[in-house]
């Protein structure tokens, strides 16, 4: 066991523990945000570095600093060690300049992404960016492309995080999928555009930080805060069955993963449920799922608590957007 | 004349041939290596020489080969990077085209003191024309009896690849030069686990730079505590510098550390002085990435002392009054030289080779490339120099292997010695374009 202390407040975690995984275990008060870091996948994070941290004593042992910031998803804890996360004036001039960074070719237009409302970027900037731009460079854009029938890459959007080269190489076989190019010119692509021909390939989409790949059978339909998320399952002979399904009045509009407190998915899903499943027909209904008040899709408060196949969902009206709801 | 360990023979004719180097004492460490030594003494010895890494970090070799992981029945990897892409640097073409052969002894001495039966040299793609070199040299090595099995009756079996890249600058950062070697993209790993842990294929491996290995031939051959004679304090032995721009005789030498400076930019053995008598303006010591120093800087500490080239001495003075010896690559700049101009080059440089996995080094590198484009273009405005600043600033040290750090400093260190420079290039573009007149304060600088 090794005891942590991360913005003075301390933990004991098992050896090997990562310094995001401990901080999200004290809280999310302390927990650094991540954009590329997933849970589920192995060797992601460390791409992003929107989780850098200042460790400012290394351990008992040698409670010398770490000369540098570190990507605290991908460095393990040591016993006595020291972490600034919100609390180190360095680590937040640091992750501004990472938002910025990231937001350098990100066009801004939110009002016609489909990710809006649900994006891990405009989370981000908002909490630790700038309100300013400082570039009048032309943006980087790319055409759309079509990766099979049911997905859509938008590269534009994207912010090389990796984790659906981490989902093509680890949960589907037969890779096609990858990362073209160098720098600033990378682009996530298929090969020669191919189709990832497979049961697993959806998961792209629920692990996409941002609008870059986005669910074809649900673009332009709603804005996620207009749709009601329930929890739902099915017995399936391919993924766990369990579900989010989407609803805008009784109709499923997208049906996606779980996701846990963090924005990760909980368990993948298969093709089958994410996009030949839309009736509320072909699930059992759990109930509503869970919103984080912070979240916009909140602003969809559920005045009645029932399933869907019981009540008019086309009766209960969404609540404007309030005032300090976050976007 | 200096002392030469590794470029002795070069101007013997036909030494890049087996049978000349043979005769001129070529081999002479294989066979005191494997015949008379312990892999154990063998690295006491090379610890004991102070040699440090060639490939531009400098880190002690001897060190880094006692850190390679021998667990059982794994095997070990030793790999030279030939990927030398670091603008202002070719000394390992010069001596992987000139004198092959010992590159080939000393990856053979190095293996055997690590337990190596496999190697590897990684090439750059442009280098096509060393590789029938080097394939040439590692052919007669076989048919002599230095590679394959049991090397000289003693039991010990080593074979020797080239591999050639695909000419990227990133592929020589060394986990991504393994990830390139392994048939992936070459993208710099996370680190820890180190290549000593986990290297090449996920085995331990030793990844030293051409240089490197090639001086591990003398080390051998007059011992480490012989070689450590050569040279001053930490920086032992001889060095081979890539001496390029307004100098009358650019070229590689062999120096031995210590020499001063001034001695080695105007000495008619060295650099010749500065081309057709114009005055010295500023010089960038160890390939692209190291920070460029104004010649008052470069020649005299700030002690009053004269530089020297040395890992230290080049040094001293920190970021904000020192530079590094980095990978030898010696770029002079007379007083006609645009600082701005200049840094626009490289800055284009480190945008293309980015691998871009990390965002401050692959968003970073492309927006001052476009400022400096900009202010080049003549639209650069004074508010441009001190974003620049920031945006170096926000990427050092932030990213995953070195490159966002080899991108910020060339930045950092033009704007920190020769900001009134920008400011000219801003205030004035068409006066500072027409009259090449680039810089008042650095050009009336008396040396
Ligand atoms: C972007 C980048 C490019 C590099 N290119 C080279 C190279 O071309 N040749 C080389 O020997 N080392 C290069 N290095 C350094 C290697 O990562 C590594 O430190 C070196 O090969 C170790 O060998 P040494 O200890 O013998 O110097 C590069 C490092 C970085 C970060
Ligand atoms: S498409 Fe999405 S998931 Fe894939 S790298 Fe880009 S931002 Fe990340
Ligand atoms: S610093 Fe640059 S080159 Fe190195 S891993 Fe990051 S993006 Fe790639
Ligand atoms: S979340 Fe750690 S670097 Fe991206």
């Amino acid at each position: 066991m090794a005891k942590v202390t991360i913005d003075g407040r301390s933990i004991e975690v098992p050896d090997g523990t990562t310094i995001l995984q401990a901080a999200r275990m004290i809280g999310p008060e302390v927990a650094p945000p991540t954009m590329c870091f997933y849970s589920k996948l192995k060797t992601s994070g460390g791409y992003c570095r929107t989780c850098l941290v200042e460790v400012t004593k290394g351990s008992e042992k040698d409670p010398r600093p770490m000369p540098k910031l570190v990507a605290s998803c991908r460095t393990t804890v040591m016993d006595g060690m020291e972490v600034g996360n919100n609390s180190s004036p360095k680590v937040k001039e640091a992750r501004k300049g990472v938002v910025e960074f990231l937001l350098l070719n990100h066009p801004l237009d939110c009002p016609i992404c489909d990710q809006a409302g649900e994006c891990h970027l405009q989370d981000l900037s908002y909490e630790h960016g700038s309100s300013k731009t400082r570039t009048d460079f032309e943006r980087r854009t790319y055409n759309k492309i079509d990766i099979g029938e049911k997905i859509q890459l938008h590269m534009t959007r994207c912010i090389l995080c990796y984790r659906c080269v981490k989902v093509a190489n680890q949960i589907t076989d037969g890779r096609v999928h990858g990362v073209m190019n160098r720098g600033d010119h990378s682009e996530i692509s298929t090969y020669v555009e191919q189709a990832i021909d497979n049961d697993f390939s959806g998961n792209v989409i629920d692990v996409c930080p941002v609008g870059a790949l986005t669910d074809k059978t649900f673009r332009f339909k709603s804005r996620v805060w207009f749709t009601k998320p329930m929890l739902a399952n099915r017995s399936c002979d391919k993924c766990c069955g369990k579900v989010n399904l989407w609803y805008k009045g009784e109709e499923v509009l997208r049906v996606t993963g779980r996701k846990d407190q963090w924005g990760e998915v909980e368990e993948f899903i298969c093709n089958t449920c994410r996009f030949d499943k839309k009736n509320t027909s072909d699930w059992t209904i759990e109930g509503p799922t869970p919103v984080d008040r912070h979240s916009v899709i909140s602003a969809n408060h559920y005045e009645v608590l029932t399933k869907p196949s019981v009540i008019h969902l086309n009766d209960i009206k969404p609540l404007p957007l309030k005032e300090g709801n976050k976007i | 004349m200096g002392k030469k360990l590794l470029l002795e023979h070069d101007h013997v004719p036909g030494i890049q041939g087996y049978d000349v180097y043979r005769k001129n004492g070529g081999y002479a460490s294989v066979e005191k290596a494997i015949k008379t030594m312990s892999p154990e003494a063998l690295v006491e010895e090379v610890k004991k020489s102070g040699l440090r890494g060639r490939g531009g970090a400098g880190f002690p070799t001897g060190m880094k080969w006692s850190f390679l992981a021998k667990p059982e029945g794994v095997p070990r990897y030793l790999v030279c990077n030939a990927d030398e892409s670091e603008p202002g640097t070719f000394k390992d073409r010069y001596l992987m085209s000139r004198i092959p052969h010992i590159l080939v002894e000393g990856m053979i001495a190095s293996s055997f003191a690590l337990g190596v039966n496999k190697a590897f040299i990684y090439i750059r793609g442009e280098y096509y024309y060393i590789v029938n070199i080097l394939e040439k040299a590692i052919e007669e090595a076989y048919a002599n009896g230095w590679l394959g099995t049991n090397i000289l009756g003693t039991g010990y079996n080593l074979d020797l690849y080239v591999q050639v890249g695909a000419g990227a600058y990133i592929c020589g950062e060394e986990t991504a030069l393994l990830e390139s070697l392994e048939g992936k993209r070459g993208n710099p790993r996370i680190k820890p686990p180190f290549p000593a842990i986990a290297g090449l294929y996920g085995c331990p491996t030793v990844v030293n730079n051409v240089e490197t290995l090639a001086s591990v031939v003398p080390v051998i051959n007059m011992g480490g505590d012989a070689y450590a004679q050569i040279g001053i304090g930490k920086s032992t032995g001889t060095k081979l510098i890539s001496a390029s721009g307004h100098i009358n005789k650019p070229g590689v030498y062999e120096i031995e550390m210590g020499i001063t400076v001034e001695d080695f930019i105007y000495s008619d053995e060295y650099c010749g002085g500065i081309l057709n008598g114009k005055k010295l303006k500023a010089v960038v010591a160890g390939g692209s990435s190291v920070p460029v120093l104004p010649a008052d800087k470069i020649l005299n500490l700030a002690n009053g002392e004269k530089r020297l080239m040395s890992y230290e001495s080049l040094s001293d003075g920190g970021f904000g009054g020192g530079t590094m010896l980095g990978s030898g690559g010696f770029i002079v700049m007379d007083e006609t030289t645009s600082i701005v101009e200049n840094l626009f080059t490289f800055a284009r440089f480190y945008h293309h080779e980015s691998c871009g996995q990390c965002s401050p080094c692959r968003e970073g590198t492309a927006w001052m490339e476009k400022i400096l484009h900009k202010i080049v273009d003549g639209h650069g405005t004074m508010a441009d120099i001190d974003l620049l600043w920031e945006i170096q600033a926000k990427i050092e040290g932030n990213t995953i292997c070195p490159l966002g750090d080899a991108a910020a400093w060339p930045v950092a260190s033009a704007i920190r010695h020769f900001r009134s420079e920008f400011e000219e290039y801003v205030s004035n573009p068409s006066g500072v374009k027409k009259n090449k007149h680039y810089d008042s304060v650095h050009n009336n600088v008396n040396v």
